[in-house]
């Protein structure tokens, strides 16, 4: 099961709307890609409470649908 | 369903350090959880490990316990600290090693 990096950023986007996504599609193979998300939202926040943000955008399908998605997550400087 | 969530609360607070992983930190089952050993190993720490797919109560029960869709997830003194993500950014910032001897927890370095 795969999901195209274009509907991972709108997923990301349509709950984190400031957010500057960048993704990469590490293989090749629309299956293991590495995200890096910026957002105001995520100020404050440990890491592990940024990456849930984000893995609650993905609705689920992150460790399902999703196996590979490398994540880091940042706060605009 | 609350029987594993005790379980696995009775490993994370019997254990200083436990990794719950894909297959053992020798075979490692998955790049992930492999990713994790390295920096374990290379902080010289010692911890515990669960092989998730020996057990498929915990295999599910664990990503319930802490709220995290993935695996693996490592836990210091009772707390979640992260997934591999997670801790190759804490262990590249030095904060990983910094929790470690602030937790009071030897390690070989």
């Amino acid at each position: 099961m795969a999901m195209a990096a274009s509907d991972i950023e709108t997923m990301i986007r349509a709950a984190l709307p400031d957010a500057q996504v960048e993704i990469t599609d590490l293989a090749g193979d629309g299956d293991h890609y590495s995200a890096h998300v910026i957002s105001s939202q995520f100020a404050g926040k440990t890491r592990v409470a940024q990456h849930k943000m984000v893995y609650e955008a993905l609705g689920g399908r992150m460790g399902g649908e999703l196996h590979a998605l490398q994540l880091t997550t940042a706060v605009p400087n | 369903m609350s029987d594993t969530n005790a379980r696995i609360g009775e490993i994370v607070k019997s254990n200083d350090v436990v990794l719950f992983m894909k297959g053992t930190p020798l075979f490692p089952q998955c790049g992930f959880s492999s990713r994790v050993i390295a920096i374990l190993d290379h902080v010289g720490v010692t911890f515990e490990s669960v092989d998730v797919l020996q057990d498929q109560e915990i295999r599910q029960g664990i990503k319930a316990f802490s709220d995290w869709p993935t695996i693996p997830q490592l836990y210091i003194k009772g707390e979640f600290v992260g997934g591999s993500d997670i801790l190759m950014e804490m262990f590249e910032a030095g904060e990983l090693q910094e929790m470690i001897s602030q937790a009071e927890i030897p390690t070989g370095n």
